[in-house]
């Protein structure tokens, strides 16, 4: 295990320059998440039109796997349907757990290596667990 | 004076590698390395005498009990208690300190009283004591810090009113500092108050008084001054102790039973129920016995060495920022490098075989007080050297190198 695996440079790519960072003024839903062991913070807002998510900005801070994998995140499910961004976290979760690499996620699965570094596991997957609860929000938002 | 490089010898943890590269342990505030004699008193304890204590008439339980009291004196000795039935083992300063709050604040304290505390204690002396708000009514209250990090003693007198409970921390395991603690134990006494000494971070570090403190309660553990972990001890005044119900019912603590109620022992064993943790305490006598040999002054001025020279390394660093006074602290400091998170920090560090804790250090109100999130923390201890803290500042370098600039 070397600090390469970890740390594949598009990680630090995304860490330096986030991308959709930010916040929407007029969110269909907006989601808090921390991790108070770290000390992590995230912020994530969405605007959903219909079945898809028309734009997804986040803010935080936090370390650079906490980071970057929240930017990793806003790319992929961007302009996507709901249902998709509920694949891809799926999908996210378990290359953490397998250690395998799905091509699937884009830029994301740079954060395979994060398997190796259990302590780091809860970093990269605050922002997509946050995602989740945006979207279980929004359905029973939708349901009422 | 001791030499650093000839106690590491005796520390066998510090000769394995980590990635690689070789160990050099800075989380010494987490817990400390046990030298061989702390090792193999365990062992031997466990190879040749081991039985339970305080009953039985066989050897075997003759030789544990009288081991077993021998470590309650060895800590008599070392932090200078006038009397050993002051002495209880416990497993940790945790457990030291929810003693107090269990078996003497909830009696003694009710609406209207204060606790006093520090915006810098560990939450093993803060939680507690909100525990002990919640049940009895009574109100916390919190000394501040000064813009380096000391304690803001200005409003004591007016803090003080009402205050039945003052505790707080010899050291602070984040900032450094060294607190006033007889200064603190005459205001409290003037004003009617006990004072309890959290000593975890300063037991192992400097020479204990509780006499010269004049302190009422202290607590510390065992583990982070080379003992081994699950060993801690309270000390109290008899008198105080005298007067205290039990803390956890069973057996080892008890005179006579009945079906409706029983009595108690004898002080300190009043308020130690259950089969103690008798290799934990032999280890540490042995730990005690280890320290004693360097002699707790060189350790203390072994540690104001390295910290100064370790400071003024630190500061050379690009960006970093360092918590705390500059002078004057115990053996630790904590920083942050401008732009990079505590723990991209310390997994760079780790690969280059350097131990640091990156995190709140179980400090929250704390981190908030600083405008953090987290810090990492250096802490050092009687087997680092100049050596070592070279090698941190180095690591830090790299980490800037390999982070590059980060736009946020």
């Amino acid at each position: 295990m070397s600090l390469s695996d970890l740390y594949q440079e598009v990680i630090l790519d995304h860490y330096r320059a986030p991308r959709n960072r930010g916040r929407l003024p007029d969110a269909t839903v907006s989601l808090n998440a921390e991790n108070p062991l770290c000390g992590d913070e995230l912020r994530l807002d969405l605007d959903v039109q219909g079945d898809r998510i028309a734009n997804i900005l986040f803010e935080g801070r936090g370390c650079s796997i906490s980071l970057a994998s929240a930017s990793m995140m806003t790319e992929l499910v961007k302009g996507g349907t709901l249902s998709a961004a509920r694949e891809a976290i799926a999908r996210f979760k378990a290359m953490l757990r397998s250690g395998e690499e799905d091509e699937a996620l884009g830029d994301a699965t740079a954060l395979v290596g994060v398997s190796k570094f259990p302590v780091r596991v809860k970093c990269a997957t605050l922002a997509w667990t946050a995602l989740e609860q945006a979207l279980d929000e929004l359905s029973a938002d939708r349901a009422r | 004076m001791f030499d650093p490089r000839v106690v590491r010898r005796d520390f066998p943890i510090l000769e394995r590698e980590v990635h690689g590269k070789r160990l050099v342990y800075l989380d010494n505030a987490a817990t400390s390395q046990k030298p061989r004699a702390v090792i193999d008193a365990v062992a031997d304890y466990y190879r040749r005498s081991n039985a339970n204590v305080h009953r039985g008439l066989h050897q075997l339980a003759a030789e544990a009990t009288e081991q077993y009291e021998a470590a309650r004196e060895k800590v008599r000795a070392f932090i200078h208690a006038p009397d050993a039935s002051g002495v209880i083992f416990t497993r940790n300063a945790t457990e030291a300190i929810n003693l107090v709050a269990y078996s003497w604040a909830r009696k003694n304290l009710k609406e209207g009283d204060a606790i006093l505390l520090t915006v810098a204690e560990h939450h093993s002396n803060l939680v507690p004591w909100q525990l002990v708000a919640q049940e009895t009514g009574a109100r916390l209250r919190y000394i501040r810090l000064t813009e380096d990090g000391r304690l803001d003693l200005s409003e004591l007198d007016r803090l003080l009113e009402g205050v039945r409970l003052v505790s707080v921390a010899h050291a602070s395991n984040v900032l450094g500092t060294v607190h006033p603690v007889e200064t603190l134990a005459r205001a409290a006494h003037a004003a009617g108050a006990k004072i309890l000494v959290d000593a975890a971070q300063s037991a192992p570090h400097m020479p204990l008084d509780v006499q010269a403190l004049d302190c009422d309660f202290l607590a510390f553990s065992g583990h982070k001054m080379l003992g081994p972990m699950g060993i801690g001890v309270l000390w109290a005044r008899p008198e105080i102790l005298e007067a205290m119900d039990p803390f956890l019912g069973g057996g080892e603590m008890i005179g006579v039973v009945g079906l409706e109620s029983s009595t108690w022992r004898e002080i300190p064993w009043k308020f130690e129920a259950g089969t103690p943790n008798v290799a934990g305490a032999i280890g540490l006598a042995a730990a005690i016995d280890y320290l004693e040999r360097l002699g707790m002054e060189n350790v203390r001025r072994h540690e104001e060495e390295l910290i100064t020279y370790a400071y003024r390394r630190l500061e050379e660093v690009p960006g970093i920022e360092l918590y705390g006074p500059r002078d004057g602290r115990a053996g630790l400091i904590a920083f942050n490098l401008e732009g990079i998170h505590p723990h991209d920090v310390s997994q760079v560090l780790d690969q280059e075989g350097v131990a640091v804790r990156a995190g709140h250090h179980c400090c929250q109100p704390l981190m908030r007080e600083l405008g953090v999130a987290a810090t990492v923390r250096a802490s050092f201890y009687i087997y680092n050297d100049r050596d070592d803290a070279d090698v941190l500042v180095d690591a830090l370098q790299k980490t800037r190198e390999f982070f590059g600039r980060v736009a946020l």
